[in-house]
């Protein structure tokens, strides 16, 4: 500390220079940065190669069918092969999601943020919830097996699958994505200043019309993005339907049948149809066909995401 | 104004009362539908499982191997399936996440983090049935097999490294938000005792983060026990499987006994145990995965309340 | 320099201003500091030094020489630049991608910006306390152990916490509890523990961003109080919006303000002098309405 005195001035001058410049480097930080770029480089290059690939083995089907091949059925020859028939399946088991889980689980969401006192019993739903959104979604499927399945026998729209049909696959998807609908909901709830609902209760509001014409006007385009994101999520999910008797093989699709067929019948869904074909005895279905069912389930889940980030980034510029 | 006000007044109008008592008891039932799957869970789960372990053949669970259609229910099999490929799976993504992690919280510029995290919360969407098929069709014949000769199409070591690349994003954008959690004014003090960037992120970011960063382990610990298509589709063994410790093995988890069970061409009707066993795995998974789940909440809820 | 405490001549209520509550105006007869002996030789000069975060102009030309074991104060409105200023003499702004600095500052005669100086070594012998007290999430001992740690320091680890937490005026208070949490100490024993963990890597010179805006009026005594102890061995650079403050520790005192040329706004030192003589006799008009309390 006493470096400096008058007499060698320049000798502290010189001591201080040496002491701050860096002596050559010290490769060991640069190392360490080099791992972490390379980890993330390794991260994105892994998924770049995974993407590639399976469009490089696409392109043939899609170069050859075109926009056909989305609108044909299922068929046994390759050539004629298509994904509508899981198209058509994916899109009502995501209906039945959003009937029920959406106005289930913001409801929920609701009740949780707004309404419930802090006590023990709310934090106990609470922890339930981000529990049950670890949950396994084959342990779903077994769930819709042993009680939706039934459920669905019961009140008369088994059908000719006994109840393994899509109305259990929606019902089942439901369940599974509703912990995540509550808590994404929660979220943009939270995200609303607390401003704004003072400003509410300050005029004589109840907590009802608080909720309705301020809470929830400003937390929507969070709630959206939540929502969007369980639909991706219920379109890419195959291990449940897989217990709940999804049609991994072929089956006639019944172009002429009715509603109520088409809903107790047998069904596929888009993802499965990646699943049964990567299985398929003719070659083609696996090497082509299913990477060019998945390049149309990437292509519905990156449309999905990207309209939820296209959200997310509208409701940040909220405030 | 002068106007005197009753008591009568304050009480306000009973039609709009009664309204928002109603509208709270839709909410209320709402909150609690989920308490309600989860008790439908463990109904649905135990009454079969309690039926399985009850009848079965206390020997039966410990045999040779897992074929349940031949009554053999060898629970060490699909455990050790399941941690071999959850454990090649963290092997993989642990380093790979982490230091993504550490990277894009770090050192990106601000710039390329606003491009990079959306992306890679993308990519942390993509289906396991692409991963599967995926693990099955490259990971398999284009690695496993080029590294070790002498391996199967279909092994656990195809179906832990799909897994691996599933977690890997999971693992990043939770630990990501974990560390940018740790307030600017740490990494300040840090600097201006003179710590370089790589000793501020070593020594003062990563234990402040490290309740996040453990949570987001435990957290891809439980998806990758709890993944259901990347192990069926490229681990192979489908029907059964041999109780083995070798990677290069084909191999059954829990969750793939259950989808084997469930798709077998002779589908699981009451015959035999076969259908109990189904839920006597499905619960001891279903417990697994709560232990762990609970776990990695607690510590995000402690670290989100440290600062 | 005398060796009384800064706060025998403060009258207990002036004590208690901070800067939200700033005074109308500052009494000469209570600017105590400020009368340096000019034998200090001076140990960091700024000059010429202009700041820009990306495209903005956030400090304009400024030119000041610190002296050793000094106080120097850097006073002026919010906005005008003076944090600013304070971090490029440990190059902390090189942690903002944006920012640019132009001019020289040196450091005994070395420029700080110069070729292959490594800020990190900067930053060992020009230590920092920041604005609110940011301990780490680690035991009291931690704290201070963290930068000898990570400079190699060899000698006994213990002595020197005893010692750093010992100038910091703390030693006594956390002496039983080393191995506590940091966070369960008070907002100014927090500080103060800052104070002990810059002095643990045994800098030179101390600069202090608001060391006490976020503390209550007994605290910032004690960090005054502490301070002026630590000008003995240490030189110190502050940066404060709290005139009193100013006047009571410093030896000298930089006025910085916003100033608007072409619609562009970009701070600028208006003027610099010892302490007692900007306090009492600014030359500037502008000094006089700021301390005066006429604007900011």
């Amino acid at each position: 500390m006493s470096i400096t005195t008058r007499s060698n001035k320049e000798a502290t001058r010189r001591e201080v220079d040496r002491a701050i410049r860096s002596g050559g480097g010290d490769w060991r930080p640069l190392a360490f940065q080099g791992l972490l770029l390379l980890a993330l480089i390794t991260s994105f290059g892994i998924l770049v190669v995974l993407l590639t690939d399976i469009v490089t083995n696409a392109w043939p089907t899609i170069q050859a069918r075109g926009f056909s091949f989305v609108t044909d059925g299922l068929s046994l020859n390759p050539e004629t092969a298509g994904v509508f028939t899981g198209i058509i399946g994916s899109v009502i088991i995501a209906s039945i999601v959003a009937l029920l889980a959406f106005p289930i689980g913001i409801s929920a969401a609701v009740y949780l943020e707004e309404y419930a006192p802090d006590n023990r019993r709310t934090r106990f739903v609470d922890t339930t919830v981000r529990n049950l959104a670890g949950v396994p979604s084959i342990v779903y499927g077994l769930l819709g097996l042993a009680m939706f399945v039934p459920l669905v026998r019961m009140i008369g729209l088994g059908g000719s699958t006994g109840g393994k049909n899509i109305l259990a696959a929606g019902i089942t998807m439901a369940a599974l994505v509703l912990p995540i609908v509550i808590i994404t909901s929660i979220e943009a709830i939270r995200s609303v200043p607390a401003t704004i609902r003072e400003a509410g209760f300050g005029v004589g509001a109840t907590q009802w019309e608080v909720i309705r014409s301020h809470v929830m006007p400003s937390a929507l385009p969070g709630i959206l993005t939540g929502t969007v994101l369980t639909l991706a999520r219920a379109f890419g999910e195959t291990a449940p339907l897989l217990v709940i008797g999804v049609a991994t093989g072929y089956f006639a699709p019944a172009g002429d049948a009715s509603i109520l067929d088409r809903l107790t019948g047998p069904y596929t869904a888009l993802p499965v149809i990646v699943f049964s074909w990567s299985r398929q005895t003719q070659a083609a279905f696996a090497d082509t066909l299913a990477p060019a069912a998945i390049v149309v389930l990437l292509i519905v889940l990156f449309l999905l995401n990207g309209a939820a980030i296209w959200l997310r980034n509208r409701a940040e510029k909220r405030w | 104004m002068t106007q005197s006000i009753t008591t009568v007044d304050l009480t306000g109008d009973p039609r709009r009362r009664r309204k928002e008592r109603r509208v709270r008891a839709i909410f209320l039932a709402a909150g609690l539908a989920s308490i309600a799957i989860s008790a439908l869970i463990i109904v649905a789960l135990s009454g079969e499982a309690w039926r399985f372990i009850s009848q079965v053949d206390p020997a039966a669970l410990f045999t040779v191997g897992w074929f349940p259609r031949r009554g053999l229910y060898d629970i060490p099999t699909l455990i050790i399936a399941t941690v071999l490929i959850a454990g090649i799976g963290m092997l993989v993504a642990v380093p790979l996440g982490l230091g993504a992690a550490a990277y894009l919280s770090e050192y990106a510029s601000p710039r390329a983090r606003r491009r990079l995290k959306p992306t890679l919360e993308i990519l942390a969407g993509i289906p396991s049935v692409v991963l599967g098929f995926w693990a099955l069709t490259f990971i398999s014949p284009e690695i496993v097999q080029r590294v070790f000769t002498s391996a199967k199409p279909f092994t656990m070591m195809a179906a832990g490294l799909g897994v691996g690349v599933l977690i890997t994003p999971l693992i990043a954008t939770v630990s990501e938000d974990a560390m940018r959690a740790v307030p600017t004014s740490l990494r300040e003090a840090s600097y201006g005792l003179g710590a370089s960037r790589s000793t501020t992120v070593r020594s003062v970011v990563f234990p402040a983060s490290l309740s996040g960063v453990v949570a987001s382990l435990i957290l891809a610990l439980s998806r990758a026990m709890g993944e259901t298509m990347i192990v069926f589709m490229a681990a192979g063994a489908v029907g059964g499987a041999l109780r083995t410790f070798n990677p290069l093995e084909p191999g059954q988890t829990m969750t793939a006994a259950v989808a084997s069970l469930a798709t077998g061409s002779d589908q699981v009707a009451g015959e035999g145990l076969a259908f109990q066993s189904l839920f006597f795995v499905g619960l001891l998974l279903f417990l697994i995965t709560l232990s762990l789940n609970s776990i990695s909440n607690r510590l995000v809820r402690r670290y989100r309340n440290r600062y | 320099m005398s060796d009384r405490s800064p706060n025998d001549a403060v009258s207990g209520e002036s004590a208690l201003f901070d800067g939200a509550a700033r005074a109308p105006e500052v009494d000469a007869a209570r600017v105590t500091g400020g009368s340096p002996d000019n034998t200090h030789d001076v140990i960091i000069s700024l000059e010429d030094v202009d700041v820009y975060y990306g495209d903005f102009h956030a400090v304009d030309s400024v030119s000041v020489p610190i002296r050793e074991k000094e106080i120097t104060a850097f006073i002026g409105p919010s906005g005008c630049g003076k944090s600013t200023v304070l971090r490029t003499i440990n190059r902390m702004n090189d942690l903002i991608p944006t920012a640019r600095v132009e001019g020289s500052v040196t450091y005994h005669g070395v420029d700080l910006y110069g070729g292959n100086v490594d800020p990190v070594q900067v930053r060992r012998h020009i230590g920092m306390v920041f604005q609110k007290p940011n301990p780490f999430p680690k035991s009291i001992y931690d704290n201070i152990s963290f930068g000898p740690k990570i400079a190699k320091y060899d000698g006994n680890m213990d002595d020197l916490v005893e010692e750093s937490l010992n100038r910091a005026a703390l030693w006594d208070e956390v002496k039983d509890k080393l191995d506590d949490s940091a966070y369960a100490l008070s907002g100014g024993q927090q500080q103060r523990l800052c104070i002990a963990r810059a002095i643990a890597t045994s800098p030179d010179v101390l600069l202090m961003d608001e060391p006490a805006s976020a503390l209550d009026p007994i605290a910032t005594l004690r960090i005054e109080e502490l301070m002026y102890e630590l000008k003995q061995d240490y030189t110190i650079i502050i940066v404060t919006h709290n005139m009193q403050q100013a006047a009571r520790v410093s030896d000298r005192t930089a006025f910085f303000n916003i100033d608007i040329q072409n619609g562009q706004r970009a701070g600028r030192l208006v003027e610099f002098s010892e302490t007692a003589t900007l306090f009492t006799t600014p030359s500037e008009k502008t000094t006089e309405d700021y301390i005066t309390g006429r604007f900011g």
